[in-house]
């Protein structure tokens, strides 16, 4: 039974990687200039404001917790972004990325000092962060200065790469040294994983908690930088729905949401997934043997998303029942 | 006697007024196995997050090392050098083993964490026990023992100065239970001091050096372990003078009536892990006791035949027909009732009423068309509380605000409802106050006599002996005596449970 | 009594009493009764989802899809009433036909969250999160993302039609809640409900069928997702898959939590749904009223969910 087992394992790690390969690969196979530049290159674009969101998220539920805020911060973050612009590139980004950290250490004291539920916590917190966008913008988009260069942060390209794409992966190494490479990274998952059990090896599980809605807040925060810059405007009403996309993503990716376990490289996985997904759908849609409408997408996420939960508490129920076969002594 | 590593004096912890330990102490030489036993509520637990900085004292002295010993969190114990395995291993599950064993004191090189060395490290702690284990999986794929190994090895590798173990072998079978000994041994013979808590009577002769017996939140006795007997060292724990008369202490009486026919037959019972072969019977106006200590198998016993675990070998018979319950609805529609033994967990539904918690069960029953037939649960209810004289301002109380002993009332209604043939009590009485136990007891008796069956289990040694009509002691999972009422006496029940009833 | 209890217990009468009293005192035009019909049509769709997710809150769970199964059950309406599926001769008999299907297919997919939930003991966030993502899109596939316009006095009659100056929808939400309110308090079903809430191991062992009840649960949130659905699009006279019930699951729970319901599960208050959404409704239209914009309403609707829990938590642990 021990190879099913690690069949099992690598499954639950790797699935999403290979699946997206043989998207991929499906892609290539079927479309003219599926792996043109031009495509990569936009969907890349497009995508690295969800992989931000999908980052922060990532940290938030390896604790075991939930940021529903994560789609209106942008929103707030874009809009803030955007009045800053004209001052210049970092300017815009500084005030972007400090009014998500804003928000993210609300959310931390809220979670950590009210000790109210994650879940209600970052509802309560998306709402008041979308109302202050809304109130910020006056109900409006707030055009980005393009007399200086920030719109460069969601536009411009850097040897070849878009550079939200580049901000993206930077920002995805750097959670993956934390992750992997930092006690605070371990401790991360130590807390999802059994908190008492944190507790009584002495971590510090309070500042835990609150650093990872800080870091989920500052990551929508760059994502709303991003926002602003792409589409040259603050979008007050941008980011519904993000949040949900940013779980889905998560879990697609092989996070439990029951906390401590989880990876940063296949959430960046899960969320190139959905995401080419939708391109697939376009290219389908252009070869016109089938009209399979835009709507398709959602309802393949959904599919997707059940294969995946499906899959784990399988493997979860598995894994219980055979827990002293496995042992390896 | 070599020099004091340890030393609690006089400790007195209260939780919001009630006292959980009164005047305890504790002694541990250096580089000495020390046993600690108690029954459960005695103290033991309290003592030892006491000592770990999981709670604080109330009052009493700690020296360790040779100074004060003050500290605020486990993490300040871990460092002073007081590693703690607790029973339910307190590790991350999803984690690596070297993660585990790691955390909290990670190896760094630039700045970042230095896995190889990590791996090194856990692979040479390992070592020590004999243990080669793929390092790197997660900690959830190996056997309870090899987490148990795990979980040593982290408190090992915080070179600490003396490591507790509470009941480090409740989940390890015979060998693996060696091996944990041997690595004992070998902490001993560096130098370090191990506190040891178990219920298994022979390890503690196996593995300690010394015990030390508490009761009650007290320290009643310190002992060489080559100086006490097994016997002794039950009684002692029980607080039951092996040589003393008998006189009743409880609120059971004398059985009104002789047993009738028999009501449910188990024989060859197991769930597989504690509960390994389990045979009794209990007839109808009878009290069945189920002796045994902590970790025997009686709860086990006791979810096995409410259908909670289903069974892996054995039969049962209930009422002379085969029974084999998949869940608990099964042995509730046979007419079987269960009052846990952890209350709170398993038992009240806190937010609601004592009307509402009475009717759980018989409700279904009762409704018509499944609407709430207020005015008739509310008699039945109210005739519950009078009948079991239940401390309440009415139906409408939440259970929460009522006192252990009428919320266990409560619990007891909740199965008399369903006017039962058999009721099964795990700790009928645990957790509650000396009147309250009194009124109890005497319940149970009364309801016996009216003709139901009853499954009691007890760890309090007086209440088997002057309540069951039989007792059935267990030990390790396994049946190992059956006591007739004339045979009952507390001896007899302690020699079984101390040695399987060859002594 | 501790403070803290009774503000927990009794706080949502009384902020809904000091509301009503403020607006009377400083709102020009409040007393009409046109100010109440707006208020009410405006909160009844909120009102009747809520419902629904206080059942499924009762029992430790909650559940994301129920704008998605509004946009369902708001989708094919039209396309049976309209007979764009089948040709049914009689408008009456269609539009009756077309109120089972929607409702009978939101109640399925409710139910088919429950048996995730139970089966396969998935989260309740992540179980009902499929459906929200997927649900939608069903949506928006079968209509093909159009507009479905329609003028069918028969049919709107839900959500346009009036019975002695009231909004049929207000008096199907007063219906719906006195329904609900009475299967919480006095049927067997109603107490199983907050036994799995208040503590499922203790509702197990007690011969509860647990699985069953929580499908139960989700299929009736369902259902009333596919009600709130159908009065959504018969206001519209237009069914847009997009939009139909978009973000109602958070307006939903935050009624729930501001109404008292517990939200761990195992105390829940119906009455209390009702009064936690005229709440967060009537801040709005007081805010707006006074001429502060509808996103500050927002804000305080963050603070009002915040100050809520933390008092019911409070007075809970206290």
């Amino acid at each position: 039974m021990k190879w099913r087992f690690e069949l099992g394992g690598l499954l639950a790690s790797y699935g999403v990687v290979l699946t997206l390969i043989a998207v991929i690969l499906f892609g290539y196979l079927r479309y003219d200039n599926f792996l043109g530049a031009f495509n990569i290159l936009s969907v890349l674009r497009y995508n690295s404001m969800f992989a931000l969101v999908s980052l922060g998220m990532c940290f938030v539920i390896m604790t075991g917790g939930i940021d529903l805020s994560v789609g209106s911060v942008a929103a707030l973050s874009s809009v803030v972004a955007a009045y800053a612009s004209p001052h210049g590139l970092v300017p815009g980004l500084f005030a972007g990325v400090t009014a998500g950290l804003l928000v993210g250490t609300l959310n931390g004291i809220i979670v950590t000092r009210l000790r109210i539920m994650p879940f209600i916590a970052t509802l309560a917190t998306m709402l008041a962060a979308s109302g202050t966008a809304l109130l910020l913008a006056q109900n409006q988009s707030v055009s980005v200065s393009y007399d200086t260069a920030f719109t460069a942060l969601g536009q411009g390209n850097l040897l070849g790469l878009p550079v939200p794409a580049l901000i993206a992966a930077a920002a995805y190494i750097l959670g993956s040294i934390v992750l992997n490479l930092t006690s605070t990274g371990r401790s991360v998952l130590a807390v999802g994983g059994n908190e008492d059990a944190a507790r009584m090896m002495g971590l510090p599980v309070t500042r835990i908690t609150f650093l990872v809605y800080l870091a989920s807040g500052g990551c929508a925060g760059l994502a709303g930088v991003i926002l602003a810059a792409q589409f040259g405007a603050g979008q007050p009403i941008e980011g519904i729905g993000w949040e949900l996309f940013a779980i889905a993503a998560v879990v697609v990716g092989g996070t439990l949401l029951t906390g401590g376990a989880g990876s940063v490289g296949t959430t960046l996985a899960g969320v190139l997934l959905l995401g080419v997904l939708f391109t697939i759908l376009n290219f389908e849609n252009g070869k016109g043997w089938i009209s399979l409408s835009a709507y398709w997408q959602s309802v393949i996420r959904g599919l997707f998303l059940l294969a995946v939960v499906l899959l784990q508490a399988h493997l979860t129920n598995r894994v219980g029942a055979e827990k002293p076969a496995a042992d390896a002594t | 006697m070599p020099p004091s590593l340890l030393s609690m004096q006089s400790i007195t912890k209260t939780f919001s007024g009630i006292a959980a330990l009164s005047g305890a102490s504790l002694e541990v030489a250096t580089g000495e196995v020390h046993a600690l036993i108690g029954q459960n509520g005695a103290g033991k637990s309290t003592l030892i997050k006491v000592l770990t900085g999981y709670h604080r004292k109330t009052s009493g002295e700690v020296s360790f090392e040779g100074g004060v010993f003050e500290v605020a969190s486990p993490r300040a114990a871990q460092d002073a050098g007081i590693s703690t395995i607790y029973q339910e291993i307190n590790l991350v599950p999803q984690r690596s083993v070297m993660e585990n064993i790691c955390l909290g004191r990670e190896q760094r090189r630039y700045g970042l964490l230095d896995w190889p060395a990590m791996r090194i490290e856990a692979r040479r702690l390992l070592a020590q026990f004999n243990l080669t284990l793929d390092v790197d999986r997660p900690l959830s794929q190996f056997s309870t023992a090899t987490q148990q190994m795990v979980a040593i090895a982290r408190a090992v590798g915080f070179s600490a100065r003396l490591v507790i173990m509470d009941e480090p072998t409740s989940s390890l079978d015979d060998r693996e239970a060696q091996v944990l000994f041997s690595v004992i041994r070998g902490l001993r013979d560096r130098g370090v001091s191990v506190l040891f808590v178990s219920h298994r009577l022979d390890e503690l002769y196996q593995v300690c050096d010394r015990v030390t017996i508490m009761r009650d939140g007290c320290t009643v006795r310190v002992a060489d372990m080559a100086e006490i007997t097994k016997l002794e060292l039950v009684s002692t724990m029980l607080g039951r003078d092996v040589a003393r008369a008998a006189g009743r202490t409880t609120g059971f009486g004398v059985a009104a009536n002789p047993p009738g026919a028999p009501v449910l037959q188990a024989s060859g019972l197991s769930d597989g892990r504690h509960a390994r072969r389990v045979d009794f019977s209990v007839a109808t106006g009878e009290i069945v006791g189920l002796a045994g200590l902590l970790g025997a198998g009686r709860s086990e016993t006791a979810r096995l035949v409410f259908g909670d675990t289903a069974a892996k070998a054995g039969q049962m018979a209930f009422a002379g027909q085969p029974f084999a319950p998949s869940q608990p609805i099964d042995a509730i529609r046979a007419g079987i009732g269960f009052c846990t033994e952890d209350r709170k967990v398993e038992g009240i539904i806190p937010d609601m009423s004592v009307a509402d918690n009475m009717m759980l069960a018989l409700r279904p029953a009762l409704g018509r068309s499944g609407i709430v037939d207020e005015t008739r649960s509310r008699d039945i209810a109210a005739r519950f509380i009078k009948q079991l004289g239940i401390k309440c301002t009415g139906p409408d109380q939440r259970i929460r605000e009522l006192s252990g002993g009428n919320q266990q009332k409560v619990l007891l209604a909740r199965w008399l409802a369903m006017s039962p043939k058999l009721l099964i009590l795990d700790e009928p009485t645990r957790g509650i106050d000396v009147g309250a136990k009194d009124e109890i007891q005497k319940l149970i008796r009364s309801l016996a006599d009216q003709g139901l069956a009853v499954l009691m289990i007890s760890s309090e040694l007086e209440e088997v002996v002057e309540g069951a009509n039989r007792v059935f002691v267990l030990r390790e999972g396994l049946s190992v005596a059956e006591i007739a009422r004339d045979k009952l006496t507390e001896d007899a029940v302690l020699a079984a449970m101390a040695d399987g009833g060859q002594a | 009594m501790n403070p803290y209890a009774t503000l927990g217990r009794y706080g949502t009468a009384i902020a809904l009493v000091v509301l009503i009293a403020f607006n009377f005192a400083v709102t020009p035009n409040f007393a009409t009764l046109q100010t109440l019909n707006v208020n009410l049509t405006q909160v009844c769709t909120i009102v009747i989802v809520a419902v629904g997710m206080t059942l499924v809150i009762a029992t430790g769970g909650i559940d994301l899809s129920v704008g998605s199964l509004m946009a369902i059950s708001g989708a094919l309406a039209p396309m049976i009433f309209m007979g764009k599926l089948v040709e049914i001769g009689s408008i009456h008999a269609a539009v009756a036909l077309a109120i089972l299907v929607a409702i009978f297919a939101a109640t399925v997919l409710g139910a088919f969250n429950g048996w995730l939930i139970a089966r396969f003991r998935i989260q309740p966030i992540v179980a009902t999160l499929i459906l929200f993502i997927a649900g939608r899109g069903i949506a928006q596939v079968v209509t093909n993302g159009n507009l479905q316009v329609f003028k069918v006095p028969e049919f709107q009659v839900i959500g346009l039609g009036r019975i002695f100056g009231l909004p049929v929808q207000v008096i199907l939400m007063i219906l719906i809640v006195a329904a609900a309110a009475w299967v919480l308090r006095r049927t067997t079903f109603g107490r199983q409900v907050l036994a799995i809430g208040g503590n499922e191991r203790a509702a197990r062992l007690s011969g509860i069928a647990t699985s069953r009840i929580k499908i139960g649960v989700y299929a009736i949130s369902g259902a009333l997702a596919g009600v709130a659905g159908l009065i959504v699009i018969a206001i519209n006279s237009a069914s847009d898959a997009n939009l139909v019930g978009m973000g109602m699951e958070l307006d939903a729970i935050a009624a729930v939590a501001v109404g008292g319901t517990l939200l761990s599960g195992g105390r829940a208050t119906i009455i209390g749904t009702l009064m936690g959404a005229l709440i967060i409704q009537l801040v709005r239209y007081t805010l707006l009223a006074n001429g502060v914009p509808d996103a500050a309403a927002l804000v305080v609707k963050a603070a009002i969910i915040i100050g809520a829990v933390w008092l019911q938590e409070r007075g809970r642990v206290a």
